[in-house]
């Protein structure tokens, strides 16, 4: 059992809270941390990953504090949302360079093995600076996972990766959570989050909101209506279409877009594309507004 | 304490750069001039370069660039936490930077120093050049290492200090020279040859050069154990 614990972990910056008074156990399995953008989750992340020292409060792995030991990265993988500077570095060499600075016994072993696992063996010989968004968090979360540790910390891994890939990497992390790694994952899009974790811990500026098993969190966030940027080819028949749907609140028809307001995201979005075919409308963009998406998680803080 | 995946990792980053190349042209173009000068004028003119030159001011660039590229852009966009998220001694990933950029250096910039030296004649004179520039390459690199761990704008800094503070400020003040790496340099380097000035004394400048060496390493390594990482938010 590995267990990530912020025990009443606050961190300002100046007079800025980032994280304020955040109390959390982290178990195996896949957790999702959602939160706005600017939420404070990349700071929590920074503080289970031992690169940031909580202002006040304590984190710690199993009972040993994070920061500044580096023991403890034996136990923890870590996948930063920063990119690789190691360009002229092939994938296999990152790697494998990660492999050896754990000192493993059989450091080229393990590099094919946990190449394998991430499907990345055929690109390895390739250099980092030639990878596609995808390619580099897979092998950014090879070199994270390279040295087989108990937790896996992911900041935002799904950001910019395209669709199909990012359907394969869910799969991945699904996979790791089911082998018994404790396996945390920040992200700002509720349908990412619902995909992959059971367990979802909610952030809003910077305080802890929600906890918990996703089906009640969803309940509690679709509780209030959702706000959708929606772009088509003919917006104005797609409107009369949508004010149909008993999920829709309200449309209104701005110059290229529409702003709808939905009282179920389920019904809404699996809807949505029958719909739009059903009256030979083509679908350009489907974007959650974001301060609306704030709203719902203000919502929750409120509540 | 060292690190021989840190290391490796570190020359692979020096080689891998296009700065690598700029470099390179430091000592080329250094020996490439003092060889012209020596054809084509007479008396010491050519050997005048290198303490007027070559000693002040390629041999910190050079150590500036080294230092700069082992570090520097792995601190600045936070790649760095790849390297640091080990269970490895954080002052062992700095020993490990520094002597990497203390070997590039040495032999881009101590090392064309004594060439070009001993293409002017006199070795005594070009050993003894050697051997101070050896002893400020060392307390530049680590100097300069220490100054890109602690802020993005490592390379202005070692820049200003070296153009400001060593050459500037010390050609006009002479009591800089008891806190100028090269002076310090020149001073151990005048035990071997008259020819070189004696700015301050010998104990003090060995004692200063260690200290500013060995502060410099373990700093950069202090840095680094508290490396944080700040979120955009």
């Amino acid at each position: 059992m590995t267990n990530l614990v912020l025990d009443s972990a606050s961190r300002w910056f100046g007079n800025v809270v980032a994280v304020n008074d955040v109390s959390l156990s982290i178990g195996p399995g896949v957790t999702g941390l959602l939160g706005p953008n600017g939420a404070g989750k990349t700071t929590l992340m920074a503080m289970m990953a031992g690169f940031l020292p909580p202002s006040a409060g304590h984190v710690t792995l199993d009972g040993e504090p994070v920061w500044r030991n580096t023991a403890i990265y034996r136990q923890i993988g870590l996948v930063p949302e920063r990119e690789l500077s190691f360009g002229y570095l092939t994938g296999r060499q990152f790697v494998r360079a990660n492999a050896d600075l754990h000192k493993l016994p059989d450091a080229a072993a393990a590099t094919e093995r946990i190449l394998q696992e991430v499907d990345m063996v055929e690109p390895a010989a390739r250099r980092l600076d030639t990878y596609s968004k995808g390619m580099r968090q897979r092998v950014k979360i090879a070199a994270a996972l390279v040295h087989d540790p108990a937790v896996l910390l992911l900041d935002e891994p799904f950001n910019g990766v395209d669709p199909r890939q990012r359907m394969h990497l869910m799969d991945l992390l699904r996979r790791l959570g089911d082998e018994g790694r404790t396996v945390l994952f920040s992200s700002h899009i509720l349908e990412e989050v619902e995909r992959l974790a059971r367990h979802i811990e909610v952030v809003v500026s910077g305080r802890h909101a929600a906890s918990g098993d996703f089906g009640a969190i969803r309940r509690l966030m679709t509780d209030r209506p959702v706000q959708y940027a929606l772009q088509s080819s003919d917006n104005r028949t797609l409107a009369a279409a949508l004010m149909a749907q008993p999920s829709v609140r309200s449309v209104s028809l701005r110059a290229d877009h529409l702003d709808v307001q939905v009282d179920d995201l389920g019904s809404f979005a699996v809807g949505l594309p029958g719909l739009a075919k059903q009256h030979d409308v083509t679908l350009y963009e489907l974007s959650p507004s974001d301060e609306s998406l704030e709203s719902v998680f203000a919502y929750l803080v409120a509540r | 304490m060292m690190n021989a995946t840190i290391a490796k990792l570190a020359l692979q980053a020096l080689l891998g750069r296009r700065r690598f190349y700029l470099l390179l042209a430091f000592p080329v173009l250094l020996i490439a001039l003092v060889t012209l000068v020596t054809v084509l004028a007479d008396g010491d003119a050519a050997f005048e370069i290198l303490p007027g030159l070559g000693y002040p001011l390629v041999l910190p660039l050079v150590a500036i660039l080294a230092a700069s590229s082992v570090l520097g852009p792995e601190v600045d966009d936070g790649s760095i936490v790849y390297l640091l998220a080990k269970p490895v001694s954080r002052y062992g990933v700095a020993n490990s930077k520094w002597l990497v950029a203390l070997g590039a250096t040495l032999a881009a910039g101590a090392l064309p120093i004594l060439v070009a030296a001993l293409i002017t004649g006199d070795s005594d004179r070009a050993l003894a050049l050697f051997v101070g520039a050896l002893v400020a390459g060392t307390a530049y690199s680590a100097l300069f290492l220490a100054i890109s761990a602690v802020t993005r704008h490592a390379v202005i800094a070692s820049l200003m200090f070296v153009l400001i503070w060593e050459s500037l400020l010390g050609n006009l003040f002479t009591g800089v020279a008891w806190l100028s790496i090269g002076q310090w340099g020149l001073r151990v380097g005048h035990e071997l040859s008259a020819e070189l000035p004696d700015p301050a004394n010998l104990p003090w400048a060995v004692l200063a050069s260690l200290v500013v060496t060995l502060g410099g390493v373990w700093f950069a390594g202090d840095r680094l154990r508290s490396f944080s990482l700040r979120g955009e938010d």
